[in-house]
């Protein structure tokens, strides 16, 4: 008694072993969080210590040469930012229609459900099955050939998930009320959509597409039987150089250069493999962080 | 007689849960019909049935007639401008993540006004009779979700009057505001009453008794009783009715 007196504010036993607790709980915690920086700093060091012989402005910017075991990537790195391209351009509008649809028009029964249902586990399918699944389909069965469209139709698919998913949620996190607001004044769904709900969700929309860059650009088994080659033949200058494959050419890509370079070919100088890695982690790191700039772009506008 | 709005044996529920039960009433043109009742009695399902908004809760259903004017809600083609004709100030304020101007601006841009001076005069007067305009008039470009909660619900009435409604309904627009502004926007609610039929839910017992015509009061879904306002104060028919306006309700 006399004690609570001096010092009201005196802690308990229990309250001692309660900020014990806390204290363990977040060292632990922030320990764990700082662990998983090493692997991504790790890789990179690495890479880049491989790669450090061929690394140049010349291994970017020329063509692989002498059996790949001379010259750069051009051929490859223009091959994947069409295929990148050309898949964004296919997916990206039939995710986000889908995605304003699912949000903004679909009422809750059955159908939607399955529909959400579906649009979940297509993200879980592994890109291989996707892979065979483009032969089928776009290769085999529209009859494409391989070629950049039908590679670019199966990654489509494959990224469409995740837009359609990061749609939505950019679209939810809109307030309910403007929309009952607009409503309320008489405007139609799709004006209130137009004039509110896009305008203050369309950084989210495209930052969710954006990061389906990296995914594009990375992925080698949708592309391994519908449309990538090992070896093409492109202009070392000039407009061929920059526009080397039409549609319903195969074509090169990244991914699956540094897979034929590391398993498939003689002689290749292990820091051009080191190399290609090494460009492609580059862009995925690029790509990500315009996406965040963007985000902090959309935060620092943010109007409520 | 024409009714501004009528209710004929109309009953609303959300999916087994009735809101509205066997609603029958008239109300006038330019008279302020105040609603009053405790939480939960359907008042404000009362106003969203009249400008049908309730098809926006996938479960509501409504059953009976409402008659806007004379015609059956039911049977208008163009929902919309039903909505525009009904003017609705929720009783949190909600301002659009744009600027004040165009916050105003929105309603009658979507009915295909877009003369630069006709909506300029056009904001200006529904900026004035929400008692905003004063504060605001010199920041015009701000947007309208950086107000105060007291000016963006005024800015929220100046929104439902920007569309020349017949129907203003208020469903507890003084939560949000200080008791000045309250007694203000009061006394434009008076003056309004000439140009359109005003609807006046609110928790504020005394409020509707100093504005309303005639009053209402709503308990458990249920229309108890009607009529001029003195006498729905001073010597209702129902004993609730009494218990509630004088504070022995519960």
């Amino acid at each position: 008694m006399s004690n609570e007196l001096k010092n009201p504010f005196a802690a308990t036993n229990q309250e001692r072993q309660a900020r014990k607790k806390e204290k363990l709980i977040q060292l632990s915690t922030q320990f764990i969080t700082w662990l998983l920086v090493i692997p991504v700093v790790a890789i990179i060091i690495f890479l880049v210590y491989k790669s450090w012989p061929a690394l140049s402005v010349e291994f970017v910017t020329e063509n692989p040469k002498v059996r790949m075991t001379a010259g750069g990537i051009w051929a490859p790195l223009i091959g994947t930012f069409f295929l990148v391209l050309v898949s964004l351009l296919i997916a990206a509008p039939i995710g986000i229609l889908a995605g304003v649809y699912l949000n903004e028009f679909a009422r809750d029964n059955w159908l939607t459900r399955f529909i959400n249902l579906a649009v979940v586990n297509l993200a879980g399918v592994p890109s291989i099955v996707h892979g065979l699944f483009g032969l089928g389909a776009f290769v085999y069965f529209l009859g494409m050939d391989r070629c950049l469209l039908a590679a670019s139709c199966t990654v489509a698919v494959m990224t469409l998930p995740v837009i359609i998913t990061s749609t939505k949620e950019a679209l939810a996190s809109v307030p309910m009320s403007f929309r009952v607001a607009c409503w309320n004044m008489g405007a139609t769904k799709w004006q209130t959509i137009r004039t509110i709900v896009l305008p203050n969700s369309i950084s989210g929309i495209l930052t969710g597409v954006i990061l389906q860059v990296a995914r594009a650009a990375g992925e080698t088994a949708p592309i391994l039987f519908t449309g990538a080659m090992i070896s093409s033949r492109v202009a070392d200058s000039g407009w061929d150089a920059w526009v080397p494959y039409g549609l319903e050419d195969r074509f090169m890509a990244l991914s699956y250069h540094l897979y034929i370079i590391s398993t498939q070919w003689q002689n290749v100088p292990e820091s051009f493999k080191f190399g290609t890695a090494a460009v492609m982690i580059g862009l995925v790191i690029a790509v990500n962080s315009i996406s965040i700039g963007f985000r902090i772009y959309l935060r620092s506008r943010k109007k409520w | 007689m024409n009714y501004q709005v009528e209710f004929q044996d109309v009953n609303v529920s959300y999916g087994s849960d009735i809101a509205l039960q066997n609603i029958n009433l008239q109300i006038p043109k330019n008279e302020i019909f105040g609603i009053i009742g405790p939480a939960n009695a359907g008042k404000t399902t009362f106003l969203k049935a009249i400008n049908r908004t309730l098809e926006f809760i996938h479960n509501a259903k409504t059953k009976g007639d409402i008659l806007f004017n004379g015609t059956n809600v039911r049977s208008i083609r163009n929902v919309y401008e039903l909505r525009r004709k009904v003017g609705v100030v929720f009783p949190l304020p909600v301002g659009l993540p744009m600027s004040i101007f165009e916050n105003v601006a929105y309603a009658p841009r979507r009915s295909g006004i877009h003369d630069k001076y006709e909506l300029e005069e056009l904001v200006q007067r529904c900026l004035q009779q929400a008692m905003l305009w004063d504060e605001v008039k010199d920041r015009l470009h701000m947007l309208g979700t950086k107000l105060s909660g007291g000016q963006q619900q005024r800015l929220t009435i100046a929104r439902a009057l920007s569309h020349s409604p017949d129907v203003l309904c208020l469903d507890e627009f003084s939560i949000a505001i200080d008791p000045v502004t309250t007694m203000k926007i009061e006394d434009v609610l008076s003056e309004l009453k000439d140009e359109m039929t005003i609807i006046l839910v609110t928790n504020l017992v005394q409020q509707a008794r100093r504005l309303a015509d005639q009053t209402a009061f709503f308990n458990k879904s249920e229309l108890v009783e009607y009529g001029p306002t003195e006498k729905l104060f001073t010597s209702p028919d129902n004993q609730l009715t009494y218990d509630y306006v004088t504070g022995d309700f519960g």
